[in-house]
């Protein structure tokens, strides 16, 4: 019974392929399989890509291609003056899509908001954990459980979110992934049918793509939405073609069996511009790797020893190296497509005999350093270990010998944080909602010491700066509040900033409309492509 | 012959022990915490770990977390992936098929070639043919799989566009699966040209994997054919007058078989270490990419899963291989 459902499900799909002979079908070659298809339970980009960008929206958005908030489901929203009291306004007529496994019988309301917001943050609620080991990390290391207080549903179309503490990224974090809205509705019926788990493995949203069908570690189908609210999309299906590799994602772009692809290796690139059948898109990556002193530890505790060594780092040698082009000199750290980006600020000069001059000065002599390399390639650092290299070139001209030091990435991620860490660690930062505070607060603020903070650097002037900047409401005076603290910054050196990578996408030339993300998700909604 | 399956059973249990330790200790003598790497640069707060941690139940004494595992196996329960939060056996089964059919075809085109190529250069051995075949095996079983399938599709994919680049069938076909072997299911799908899409993407991912096999498979032929081509009873089979083609094909080719099976069966480790390769370069969604995948992931119950049930599969295979070999050779079992 169930082979012959099968069949007969196979037949109907083939019939439904014949029928749409002239559909248009964007094949994206995406580098990993989702975790899930549930966003809010997920950290990880490829997840994000193939769920909250696909079948779901938020109550705001990012705009296409930028990192300033526009709105989603919700059409307006007011802040009230204390900013603890965001009042949305929700789009209405909004309809659920309609897949094989379920039918909408009612439009998005205030309920799906409550649910997808609360089904994180009660425990007590049954969706809290619906599957087995569910967690909801970024609502988590968002502060969303203490930081929301109360979801006031006004009536169908208006909900108030009630704050305990003013919180300017309060909108940018609900354009994030995780806030993404799911159907209460849709979880009402697999919670009847017994079938909880289905809400990780068949989303059901408001987006602009329909989920069809996952093979496992092979592809997703999505159709386009018909009844999308923003409009149906100019292509018919979209697919996603997992390819793990990234130079067979490459070959697979060449031979036309994908259009569209994300992270192609460096060695690459050339290639891929060459071909007159392509076109290679580009943008700042929304990152920064960097370089941490321990401020705590001596002689590291000293501005201008800091300021010395980092005078002694050739930055573009490791660009040219590491990056292989495709990379920038970092010299704030924050990336320059993000608001609040100084860019009055001059960087520290590569200048190994002044470098040499100020450690003598500082009273430096025969410095023995441990360097710390990653483990692993990252968006933001191709090569740790090579960089390290050229890194200990460089500080040997100073006359600082540097011994380079690597372990498993966990422990190296938690052995870094600790305060009394012998060494200087490479790192880095992906951004989550292009707001600065998610870099110069997570990354530098007195709270992070310990923790995120990897030079362990509390410097009042500056997280003073941070904090008025948090709770301010008005963008405008946020920014200022942040080019001062970058000038801070960069007085005090408690990192090198190293670089912030270049991100390429490369895409056939029959593809139009694809934009790229500063937040790196990958969106295809608005992009078509020529038969 | 009963008893013989019944010795061969016996040795399992102890085996299947040894395995369910190891693929147990295996996962927990890797370095770094799942709820670390999940984290990543974002980091989490030490409560939260602790909570995390004792929720996956890794806060447990070792010798507990592993007799709650016994306990689970023993009621058929492989545990449930940190990541996907599905049964780790339902992972498995849904990727398996990819993976045996895929291995099948490599193990098949290594024995039809390997064998024949091995006869030949024994029965002709110092020849050109000897020279030229073995010192392309030698090659064969040196090269690293990795760079060698780039190099095919780079070739046959890239410059002669001969092959699909990578996956299992033509996106064009949607079908939803029935055996889980793509070959069968595209002709059950009765789709024009299914079938042919999914022999097309086979052809490059089996000579991959079949490539160091067939290279075993050639080299171990030809030197179990060259002793048996030196015993009594081939000379004297010789020495009848029989034709050349029935001494080596009847009597030299059925006694040189017995070590060549044993060979071929040995090979299922090497296929599944191969498939770890092949599969993610050619983005083949087997249980080889999985357990990559899982590893990278600190995704212990799948790891460890993964690992007991490929072992499983290691040890039926060659008790298969062990019966085989005593239908062969009689001497065997009547020992």
């Amino acid at each position: 019974m169930k082979l012959y459902k099968k069949m007969l499900a196979a037949t109907a799909l083939a019939v439904l392929m014949a029928g749409s002979a002239s559909a248009k079908t964007l094949v994206y070659c995406s580098p990993a399989s989702p975790e899930g298809f549930d966003p809010a339970a997920y950290t990880g980009g490829d997840t994000f890509d193939a769920s909250s960008r696909t079948a779901y929206n938020r109550l705001v958005e990012f705009k296409h291609g930028e990192t300033t908030i526009e709105p989603g489901l919700a059409e307006t929203w007011e802040v009230s003056e204390d900013g603890l009291e965001y009042t949305f306004h929700l789009r209405k007529g909004v309809k659920f899509q309609t897949t094989d496994f379920f039918t909408p019988t009612r439009e998005f309301n205030a309920d799906d908001v409550i649910f997808s917001f609360e089904r994180q943050s009660k425990k007590d609620d049954p969706w809290h954990a619906y599957t087995s080991g569910v967690s909801y990390e970024y609502f988590d290391s968002m502060e969303f459980p203490t930081l929301i207080k109360e979801i006031k549903r006004v009536d169908d179309h208006t909900v108030t979110f009630v704050l305990s503490r003013p919180e300017a990224p309060f909108l940018a974090d609900l354009a994030m992934d995780f806030a993404s809205i799911l159907s209460k509705e849709y979880a009402d019926k697999l919670q009847a049918d017994g079938k909880m788990d289905n809400l990780n493995q068949a989303p059901v949203g408001t987006g602009p793509f329909t989920f069809v069908a996952y093979q496992k570690d092979a592809v997703i189908r999505y159709k386009a939405n018909p009844d999308y609210w923003n409009g149906k999309q100019p292509i018919d299906d979209l697919v996603f073609a997992i390819t793990t590799d990234p130079a067979v994602r490459a070959q697979k772009l060449k031979a036309g069996e994908c259009h569209i692809m994300s992270y192609p290796a460096p060695a690459d690139i050339e290639g891929l511009k060459a071909d007159s059948n392509l076109k290679v898109d580009e943008q700042a990556g929304l990152n920064v790797a960097y370089f941490a002193y321990n401020t705590l530890k001596a002689p590291y505790d000293k501005p201008e020893v800091r300021k010395a060594l980092n005078m002694a780092i050739n930055k573009q040698a490791i660009i040219d190296a590491v990056f292989q082009g495709s990379g920038q000199v970092a010299k704030n750290p924050i990336p320059p497509t993000m608001w609040g980006y100084n860019d009055a600020i001059k960087d520290d000069p590569y200048d190994p005999e002044a470098a040499k001059k100020m450690l003598e000065e500082a009273g430096v002599k025969d410095l023995k350093m441990k360097l710390w390399a990653m483990p692993v390639s990252r968006p933001y650092m191709p090569n740790a270990r090579r960089t390290a290299e050229l890194m200990q070139s460089d500080f040997a001209k100073v006359g600082v010998q540097a011994e380079i030091v690597s372990m498993e990435w966990g422990e190296y991620l938690k052995k870094s944080s600790d305060k009394d860490r012998d060494g200087s660690v490479i790192l880095g930062w992906t951004g989550d909602n292009g707001d600065p505070d998610n870099f110069l607060g997570v990354l530098l603020g007195c709270a992070g010491v310990g923790n995120n903070n990897r030079a362990q650097w509390c410097y009042q002037p500056f997280e003073d700066l941070i904090q008025k900047a948090k709770v301010a409401s008005n963008q405008e005076e946020r920014a200022k509040l942040y080019e001062e603290a970058q000038v801070i910054f960069k007085e005090q050196a408690p990192w090198a900033t190293l670089a912030h990578s270049t991100v390429f996408m490369p895409m056939s030339s029959k593809v139009s409309g694809y934009k790229m993300d500063p937040v790196g998700i990958h969106r295809f909604d608005g992009v078509d492509i020529a038969e | 012959m009963l008893r013989f399956i019944f010795g061969k059973l016996a040795y399992l249990v102890p085996t299947f022990i040894g395995i369910t330790i190891v693929a147990f200790g295996f996962v927990r003598v890797l370095p770094g915490d799942p709820v670390l790497l999940m984290a990543g640069e974002r980091g989490i707060a030490p409560e939260r770990h602790a909570q995390l941690m004792a929720q996956f139940g890794f806060d447990r004494p070792l010798w507990q977390q592993y007799l709650d595992y016994l306990w689970r196996l023993a009621h058929g329960d492989f545990g449930t992936s940190l990541i996907t939060k599905k049964a780790v056996l339902t992972e498995f089964l849904t990727l398996f098929p990819a993976t045996v059919e895929l291995g099948l075809c490599a193990i098949i085109l290594a024995t039809l070639i390997g064998i024949p190529a091995g006869v030949l250069a024994a029965v002709k051995r110092g020849s050109w043919f000897d020279q030229i075949s073995m010192g392309t095996a030698l090659v064969g079983y040196s090269m690293p799989i990795f760079w060698w399938g780039l190099l095919l599709i780079i070739l046959f994919s890239g410059i002669l566009q001969w092959t699909p680049v990578s996956g299992r069938i033509s996106l064009l076909y949607f079908f939803p699966p029935v055996t889980g072997f793509m070959l069968i299911d595209s002709l059950l799908s009765g789709q024009k040209g299914a079938f042919a899409s999914a022999v097309s993407h086979l052809a490059l991912p089996t000579i991959v994997l079949a490539t160091i096999p067939l290279a075993v498979i050639a080299r171990q032929t030809r030197s179990a054919m060259l002793e048996v081509l030196g015993e009594d009873y081939v000379r004297t089979a010789r020495a009848k007058g029989l034709p050349v083609r029935r001494v080596v094909g009847l009597h030299a080719l059925r006694n040189a078989m017995i070590p060549v099976i044993t060979t071929i069966g040995l090979q299922i480790g090497v296929l599944i270490a191969g498939a770890i390769l092949t599969e993610t370069i050619f983005s083949w969604p087997g249980i080889g990419k999985w357990m990559i995948d899982s590893i990278f992931r600190r995704d212990y119950p799948a790891v460890q899963g993964g690992l007991l049930l490929i072992a499983i599969l290691v040890m039926v295979v060659n008790l298969i291989v062990d019966l085989l070999y005593g239908l062969i050779n009689p001497r065997i079992r009547h020992n």
